[in-house]
């Protein structure tokens, strides 16, 4: 029974990880940067846990020439939900060091992807009814045409560029998945040969 | 004898290749090799420096890129612009309202930038109006006019917006002498001598940039020309140079050439503010117009004042002290250091330079040769530094570099003169095309210049550009000072006519926290429309205010009816945009207003009087989007009396009755 328990090292990484969701709650998490001939200082969408920031109202603005619907944070229930969520997992991460089970963990690691992939699912699922729920009277209408910008990555929209990639606070999340993953590994001697 | 004849031909014709080839080069031969090199700024590159061009009679101030002379802006300053609405909306007609009414041009001949400890900061630029005398306030976060104070018991004033070291007073003089405002002008002309006053403006200028006139010094009848503002040891005097003190009021061409020498009569305006606070100012009454334009209403007031504050110069006698100057002096300049005070007769063939040191003690130890009209006259040796010996024909003006170089125009001998302040040595002079009146050095007349550019604003253009019928450009030459020799590298044409202008490094201007739109949560004007839910078409008799909006690509409302003759209707049009470079345009059918150009976040209004029944169309002028053209609205007016109701709309012929 003695190794389920875990290594002060374990205890620092996951004070380190509670740490990095809590700041999670106040810096954007995603980010989406476009580029387009009228706009050479490009313009960015930033999606925080709580809200939608950048230069939402100049591209709330463009996108009516296309008929797409405007982004206002109030119709997204994500943003209420996912600030309890970091600061759960905040929590939870400085819990399991009084804990100090590995197995508790593990589970937490497990949670927290699946909770990266509803994430990515649900972030998938507003990119496509943005990109093709269309108003039928825009001015701009490109037979076959979605806007729908990339989830990772880049795509060209018409005369935008549109690259998808994390901000700040997504980068706080990966650094505390990999900890996590590293904890867990270092907890159950995966790194020994058996 | 045939021998003979073929001899004497060749002589003939070798004489006159050697003639001809004696005959100077022509303007072409000036520029060499790498001219183009040092000129060229590429696509998409920024210009090292901001050069900001008084537009001489066009009333306006123009902005240019050195090195590549690349015109940016024409900044409407003492003229109306259609082009802006400057002078024909509502919010910005006040600016041009003087004691005269209502002055829709005026002749800015000089550009003078804000200083900090000596040296350009970047906040404001100031202009002059010359012929109805006022001085403008320009504000470099947004590129326009910000206030207009004009100057009472002044006629043309020339020297002027000169400022001192920490812009604590922006100056002006009179050049045309004339009875003072309290007094009864309908005099003989011929009585110049008695009832004739020259008064020299110190207009305070404040944090915010504020300008309110805080005395004015009351001279002897003359012919006040330029000045400039002492520095470093010289600060807290002003020098300004000074003609016809021959008193003429007819023919100065000839009668004001007379003497041979005139003055810099130099101002000791600290010393002024002593008697000021020792309450010897006289309070006046007078008219004066001050104009200032608030940001946050985007609408300008304009105040009438009734009283300046007079100092007597022949009373308080350790004010003005007049150094005598070679003919009819015009250009007076101070170098960098503050120690020599250049004048230039523009008449002379010599250059005097005077020193502060000799001058002071000269005040001193009393060298003095008399008095001009009760203002003592000191010796001209006794301030004289030395002169430059044949320098060229007909001085102007002078700026330096900042490493001991003089550089000056003559515009009799078309010529740019490079000197040696201290030695008084000249060391190189090339040729301007042609007949250059002032030149600018970047901070050129402050304590710090930018040696590296020198522009020359020529007043004659001839054979330089494609001829464009009786009326050609004038133009500037840029020169590459940075070495021994001076290099023409660029001449390009101007707007209206170039008098002084300055210069500042770009970065300067650029980083000084440049407005790119107006908040429109901060617009506090009377009449905004922060959406285009709060559109209205409101009557009240003959008076209608439409509340409209616009944003890419559309007017809200754009349907109004209701409209009918001998309406006074005031378009209040709010852009709703709030993204740099998306300004919307106005304009109505047959109006005979000028047309609105509207900033992000700003409010203007245009004041329209329907001239006829039936349609008028409307739409925007500055091409906004892709959707422009469709960017467009129809106004109905109907006879007086009609039984049409006020109706507007955008995007629905409801509530409007549709007819057939």
């Amino acid at each position: 029974m003695k190794t389920q328990k875990i290594s002060l090292l374990s205890k620092v990484l996951l004070l380190l990880v509670s740490a990095l969701f809590a700041g999670s709650l106040f810096v954007p998490m995603w980010r989406i940067e476009l580029e387009a001939p009228q706009y050479p200082e490009g313009l960015v969408l930033q999606l925080f846990a709580n809200k939608i920031g950048g230069d939402v109202d100049i591209i709330n603005g463009l996108n009516h020439y296309i008929g797409m619907a405007t982004l206002h944070t109030e119709n997204f229930p994500e943003f209420k939900i996912l600030p309890v969520v970091f600061g759960v997992f905040a929590l939870v991460s400085l819990l399991l060091v009084f804990i100090n089970k590995r197995k508790g963990v593990k589970i937490f690691l497990i949670t927290y992807a699946v909770f990266i992939l509803l994430a990515a699912a649900d972030f998938y699922r507003w990119n496509y009814e943005y990109g093709h729920n269309l108003n039928p009277d825009a001015a701009i209408k490109v037979p076959g045409m979605a806007y729908q910008p990339p989830l990772l990555g880049y795509k060209q929209l018409l005369n935008f560029g549109a690259y998808s990639i994390p901000d700040t606070g997504g980068w706080l999340m990966t650094g505390a998945a990999i900890l996590l993953l590293f904890i867990v590994v270092k907890e159950y001697n995966l790194f020994q040969k058996k | 004898m045939k021998n003979k004849f073929v001899k004497a031909i060749v002589a003939i014709a070798m004489g006159s290749a050697l003639f001809i080839s004696c005959k100077p080069k022509n303007s072409g031969d000036a520029v060499s090799g790498d001219a183009a090199q040092k000129a060229y700024v590429a696509p998409g590159k920024y210009d090292e420096f901001y050069n900001f061009v008084s537009g001489g009679f066009s009333g306006q101030m123009s902005v240019y890129g050195l090195p590549s002379g690349r015109l940016f802006r024409v900044i409407p300053v003492f003229s109306v612009d259609p082009e802006k609405g400057y002078g024909y909306n509502e919010e910005t007609k006040p600016m041009l309202n003087t004691s005269h009414g209502f002055v829709p041009w005026d002749d800015l001949h000089h550009t003078e930038m804000s200083q900090t400890n000596g040296e350009v900061d970047g906040r404001w630029v100031f202009g002059n109006a010359n012929n109805t005398p006022r001085i403008a306030r320009i504000d470099l976060k947004t590129f326009t006019t910000k206030e207009i104070i004009e100057l009472p018991n002044s006629a043309g004033n020339h020297s002027s917006p000169f400022i001192t070291e920490n812009t604590e007073y922006v100056v002006a003089g009179t050049r045309f002498s004339v009875p003072p405002d309290n007094s009864n002008g309908d005099v003989p002309i011929n009585t110049y001598k008695q009832n004739f006053k020259g008064h020299l403006s110190f207009v305070k200028v404040g944090k915010e940039g504020q300008m309110d006139i805080a005395f004015q010094i009351q001279c002897p009848g003359v012919n006040f020309d330029l000045s400039h503002a002492g520095k470093g040891k010289s600060h807290g005097w002003f020098f300004f140079s000074c003609y016809n003190t021959e008193q003429a009021n007819t023919l100065l061409e000839v009668n004001a050439s007379q003497k041979d020498k005139d003055f810099i009569m130099a101002v000791n305006w600290k010393k002024a503010e002593e008697y000021i606070k020792a309450g010897k100012g006289k309070l006046t009454p007078t008219k004066y117009a001050h104009n200032v334009y608030n940001e946050s209403t985007h609408t300008a007031t304009s105040e009438i004042k009734t009283k300046v504050l007079i100092l007597d110069s022949k009373e308080l006698k350790d004010i003005c002290y007049m150094i005598p100057c070679p003919k009819s002096p015009h250009g007076c300049d101070v170098d960098p250091t503050g120690e020599y005070i250049v004048g230039s007769g523009k008449l002379a063939a010599l250059i005097p330079v005077f020193s502060f040191d000799k001058l002071i003690s000269a005040i001193k130890n009393k060298q003095f040769e008399g008095e001009y009209d009760g203002i003592p006259v000191i010796k001209y040796e006794a301030a004289l530094h030395g002169e430059v010996q044949k320098p060229g024909l007909g001085p102007l003006h002078t700026e330096f570099d900042g490493k001991g170089n003089a550089y000056t125009t003559f515009f009799v001998s078309s010529e740019v003169v490079k000197w040696d302040i201290k030695s008084l040595k000249v060391l190189d002079r090339v040729p301007t095309y042609y007949s250059v009146g002032h030149l600018c050095i970047p901070g050129g007349d402050s304590k710090k210049p930018f040696g590296k550019y020198l522009i020359a604003y020529n007043k004659i253009t001839k054979d330089r550009y494609l001829p464009t019928g009786p009326e050609l450009a004038q133009s500037a030459q840029i020169f590459d000072i940075s070495g021994d020799k001076m290099q023409l590298i660029l001449d390009f044409p101007t707007i209206g006519e170039p008098h002084y202008a300055q210069a500042a490094p770009a970065d300067l201007i650029r980083n000084n926290g440049q407005l790119k739109f107006y908040k429109l949560e901060d617009n506090k004007h009377p009449f905004v429309t922060k959406g285009e839910k709060e559109t209205k078409v409101v009557r009240n008799g003959k008076r209608i205010d439409v509340y409209m909006t616009c944003i890419r690509s559309h007017f809200s409302p754009d349907n109004i009816e209701g409209i009918k003759m001998g309406d006074e209707v005031y378009f209040h049009i709010t852009n709703l945009e709030q993204d740099w470079d998306v300004p919307h345009g106005f304009a109505i059918k047959g109006s005979s207003n000028a047309e609105l150009l509207i900033m992000p976040g700003e409010t203007a209004t245009l004041k329209w009087n329907p001239d006829r029944l039936g349609m008028f169309p409307f739409y925007c002028t500055d091409f906004c989007s892709a959707l422009h053209q469709e960017m467009q609205g129809y106004i109905r007016v109907s006879p007086t009396g009609s039984s049409v109701p006020i109706t507007y709309s955008l995007g629905t012929n409801l509530p409007a009755p549709t007819q057939k």
